[in-house]
């Protein structure tokens, strides 16, 4: 499987992605820089967290108008997995692949901790290797992640079971204490949590790996069917 | 052409204008025989910032000389943007510690942010990616309304910036004390890694190479900045708002690509950050270091604003900038790379023969002048010291030492107190997880990054405990490094070298400069004893407000090498039923305590003695112990003594410990004397353990029970839970800053 990962100007869990898809997974993985248009040739495209251009707008606003979104929203479109992972997240909501917005944390301040998560969905493309209502400690780093969504949003999202991770402990404001959703067609998921930062026991948890094995084991089931 | 505004060499001279940029008269006499002429306005600012404190070390070269500076692992000491130390493996960890005070104390969040920016910068200059940030800061006490504002606008601008430049901010320490009210200090410190053959130095070499210039355009920000980092703060020095800078931590993340970039490119011959005394410092010091010229034509410098005139765009202080020394030629290669980035790179001048750095504008040369004597000839002062009365006083004085009625009560006020307690607060707001690599996060004895793709890690820390300097400077300096070690060793590192920022008084106050002597003579005997020598630093002088003084505060931060990850050792207790030890005697120490603040308000008496010999061997038998895998878990005994030690054992843990002490006098166990350990050791593992090390003390064993246990000859006297206590200790900052007062 053959991975992409999104370089935006400013981008700094670019690495630590590539790193856990490299590493951890064990597959084959790319930079992609923000100018490319071309994105045939992957599997699954994957928006980093961090920050993108400073942010010094609203998080992900400029880099959601970037080159290569366009390309994304394609992708997204033909139906491949798409993964956005803190400004990655907050690119998909400003592109319009993903509903809602983030508003500032509700503390107003920028928040870094380990932060326990329930698996409210596990049978999407990436929470398949995971129980339902597992818990899994994946950690946050965010200023902005506290999502916002209008009352009928929220009912479409939870009768769709589109929110895939819910925080247990809510840290930031969330409604309906919401960490990661996935679009109707289920190929789009959005996250604050960092799960590349979490597959290796040595930094604390692994419990971010079942998120990049199940896109694994779910690209490799239905490549077998297809091919 | 005239230029307008400006005053002219004349002026200069008649006026004494050289004084308000910080030169003495005798200093533009010996500028004016240096040139053999009258400087014009331009050469006397250069010469001003290039003769501050903060870039030509004037008054403390003398101290800084006596630092062992050279050791089996140091590949570049003081002298070069940071220091390099080998860890094996052809790689190498390239750090430094610098000040940003008195930015910090007038516009607390660019100046904190832009610390750590111009920390960074140091780093990836040697041609390192920057990999870890630490930071030593110091505040008067938070019941004080500006206290809170700067300790809340500084954390968010370290925050700002680290985060968004995607360098984890890992460890760091506070200490609060009301000598720092109004000159609070901003210590930032960077650890990057480089592979041996990346490394790079700032020199202007090769006649005729080209000198470019990367990054953010210069404009009117920060003019002078290392003069007013020299002097001392008053109530006007609000107006000096100009004088500090505005980072752009996402212009930083672009050139840290694209310096990283560069370095790879065999056309780079040399790359420098323009820090203190921006386009001047850089350009003097690079062609100083190479023994070269530079001509420089102004006219090329990219500018953010309309009509800047030589002497500011030469003063500027504007951040994110680099300036490179090219092979003539190949300056398309350089800006391709850099234009991936989003980064112009300009070609601003070239290297000379002449030893000279001369600018032109509007095709005039408007300054032109020897690069050592601007870089290097700096005058040199030995001042005047004086040992203060207070300093025998101090050391002959009985403490009274009062009954303690209550020391559950005494220990949950120590543990509220702000120095001791939990700085979760302050580091959450940090990302200290980004680039994967952080094992043991903030909140430990020294934070450990693991290497990707080796069995290695790296430990660091920063440390200073200023009361025990104020009571006993050389003692004090000793402490200092033992203590960084003793943090290193716990984490189960091996000690390898330290950089040091020397923040003081005014050092022309003779009492001052003593303390700069004794504090630097005791760091230099201790970085010898303890094999760990001094490869990079800065000094902060003149942090005094309206004629007061800070405690004399020279951070150590120091940096340790995790041979296998399997080494790594965590401060708190692993497991129930692991027996409990102190390693160590324990003496009536309390000169300079915590407890001695709590119960008086005040310092005094005489600080703990420590013997740099005894500190060594105890420090050389636990690293054994640890690589030998006999240690559960480590912590050194600081603030706050055993009791307070002990209870950051279980905190934040399931655990209990239940000990008992011997003792004379109740108050020992908040005593803070020295070279002192408390390590856990499974059953299996005592008879190893108790023969590697010596002056060990069985003192109990851990618990299921989440119960703090103490108990003095025989005597119950702390009995805690341990979850009340963890939130006690946690709550206290949080209340701290939303209280009103």
């Amino acid at each position: 499987m053959k991975f992409a990962v999104i370089v935006f100007p400013g981008s700094n869990c670019d690495m630590d992605l590539f790193h856990a898809i490299e590493s951890g997974l064990g597959e084959e993985v790319d930079y992609v820089f923000h100018t490319e248009t071309k994105l045939e040739n992957y599997d699954a495209i994957l928006l980093p967290g961090g920050f993108s251009y400073g942010d010094y707008l609203r998080s992900g606003a400029i880099a959601s108008f970037s080159n290569v979104m366009e390309s994304v929203k394609q992708f997204a479109e033909s139906g491949k997995p798409v993964l956005g992972i803190c400004n990655g997240f907050q690119v998909l909501l400003e592109a319009g692949l993903l509903p809602g917005a983030m508003k500032r944390n509700e503390a107003l301040k920028f928040i870094c901790r380990p932060v326990e998560l329930t698996v409210e969905n596990n049978e999407t493309f990436f929470t398949t290797s995971y129980d339902l209502n597992e818990k899994v400690n994946v950690p946050i780093a965010h200023a902005e992640g506290n999502y916002e969504c209008d009352e009928e949003t929220l009912k479409h999202l939870e009768q769709n079971n589109q929110i895939v991770f819910r925080y247990v402990d809510n840290p930031n404001g969330s409604v309906s204490d919401i960490a990661g959703i996935i679009n109707e067609r289920g190929n789009v998921l959005g996250m604050m949590p960092h799960p590349e930062r979490a597959v290796d026991e040595l930094l604390g948890s692994d419990d971010g790996l079942k998120l990049f094995q199940s896109m694994l084991a779910n690209w490799r089931e239905h490549h077998a069917i297809t091919s | 052409m005239p230029l307008l505004l400006e005053p002219n060499t004349e002026e200069v001279k008649e006026k004494k204008l050289y004084r308000e940029m910080g030169l003495s008269d005798e200093e533009f006499k010996l500028v004016e025989r240096i040139l053999g002429r009258l400087p014009n306005y331009t050469e006397t600012g250069i010469f001003s910032v290039m003769w501050s404190e903060h870039c030509s070390y004037k008054k403390s070269r003398s101290l800084l000389k006596k630092f062992p500076t050279t050791g089996r692992h140091v590949l570049q000491g003081p002298g070069e943007g940071a220091g390099v130390v080998d860890i094996g493996d052809g790689q190498a960890a390239v750090f430094k510690i610098e000040s940003h005070n008195h930015p910090s104390a007038i516009e607390p969040y660019q100046g904190a942010a832009t610390g750590v920016g111009g920390i960074i910068r140091d780093v990836f200059s040697m041609g390192a990616r920057p990999v870890a940030l630490l930071n030593s800061l110091r505040f008067g006490e938070l019941d004080q309304p500006r206290t809170k504002y700067l300790f809340e606008e500084v954390v968010a601008g370290i925050a700002g910036y680290g985060n968004c430049v995607g360098v984890p901010t890992v460890g760091g320490e506070i200490q609060f004390d009301d000598c720092y009210k109004g000159n609070p200090l901003v210590n930032a410190m960077c650890v990057g890694l480089i592979d041996h053959n990346h490394l790079q130095v700032g020199q202007a070499k090769g006649i005729g190479n080209t000198v470019m210039y990367i990054g953010s355009k210069t404009g009117r920000d920060g003019i002078h900045g290392a003069t007013f980092a020299s002097e001392e703060l008053t109530d006007d020095s609000q107006e000096d708002r100009p004088a500090v800078q505005v980072g752009d931590p996402f212009m930083e993340k672009l050139l840290i690509e694209a310096c990283l970039d560069l370095v790879q490119s065999d056309a780079l011959v040399g790359i420098q950050d323009m820090g203190a005394a921006g386009l001047t410092s850089s350009a003097s010091e690079m062609a100083s270091k190479a023994g070269t010229g530079i001509e420089m034509n102004l006219d090329l410098v990219p500018q953010r604003e309309q009509d800047m005139t030589p002497y500011e765009m030469m003063l500027s202080e504007s951040q994110e900038r680099m300036l490179v020394v090219i092979e003539e030629g190949r300056e398309q290669e350089i800006k391709d790379i850099v234009s991936k980035y989003g980064i112009e790179a300009v070609e601003v001048g070239t290297v000379t023969d002449d030893k000279r750095l001369r600018l032109t504008f509007k095709n005039e040369v408007v300054a032109d002048m020897p690069v050592d004597a601007l870089a290097e000839e700096a005058p040199v002062y030995h001042l005047p010291s004086k040992e203060p009365e207070a300093f025998k006083r101090n050391q002959s004085m009985n403490l009274e030492l009062p009954k303690v009625k209550d020391a559950n009560k005494l220990l949950v006020n120590l543990l509220k107190a702000p120095t001791i307690a939990s700085k979760e607060w302050v580091y959450d707001q940090y990302d200290y997880m980004v680039q994967t690599n952080t094992v043991t996060a903030p909140g430990s004895d020294a934070a450990v990054i693991r290497i990707k793709g080796t069995n290695k890690a790296l430990a660091m820390t920063t440390d200073c405990n200023s009361r025990y300097l104020q009571l006993d400077p050389k003692t004090g300096g000793e402490i200092a490094v033992a203590e960084a070690a003793r943090n290193i060793i716990c984490s189960g590192a091996e000690p390898l070298a330290l950089t040091d920022c020397l923040n003081f008084g005014n050092p022309e106050k003779e009492e001052n400069f003593w303390m700069m002597e004794k504090a630097t003579d005791g760091m230099a005997e201790a970085a010898s004893q303890l094999s760990t020598p001094v490869i990079s630093g800065n000094v902060s002088l003149y942090n005094e407000t309206n004629g007061t003084s800070v405690y004399p505060t020279p951070v150590v931060g120091m940096v340790g090498l995790i041979h296998d990850v399997e080494h790594i050792t965590k401060q708190q207790v692993q497991l129930e039923g692991d027996l409990v030890y102190v390693i160590g005697e324990t003496a009536l120490d309390l000169g300079g305590s915590e407890v001695q603040k709590q119960l008086f308000g005040k310092y005094e008496g005489a600080a703990p003695k420590i013997d740099l010999q005894v500190e060594q061997q105890r420090q050389a038998q636990l690293l054994k112990a640890i690589q030998q895998g006999v240690i559960e878990s480590a912590h050194d005994v600081s603030e706050g003594g055993l009791a307070v030690a002990l209870a950051e054992k279980v905190m934040g843990t399931s655990y209990g410990l239940n000990v008992a002490l011997q003792g004379e006098h109740l108050l020992e166990l908040f005593s803070e004397t020295q070279s002192r350990f408390i390590v856990t050791v499974s059953k299996e593992n005592k008879d190893s353990f108790e023969q590697v090390v010596s002056n060990f003390k069985l003192i109990g064993e851990v618990t299921s029970g989440a119960n703090l246990n103490i108990k003095w000859n025989e005597q119950s006297v702390i009995n805690q839970n341990v979850e009340s206590l963890t939130d006690q200790w946690k709550g206290a900052i949080p209340c701290l800053v939303k209280s009103k007062g």
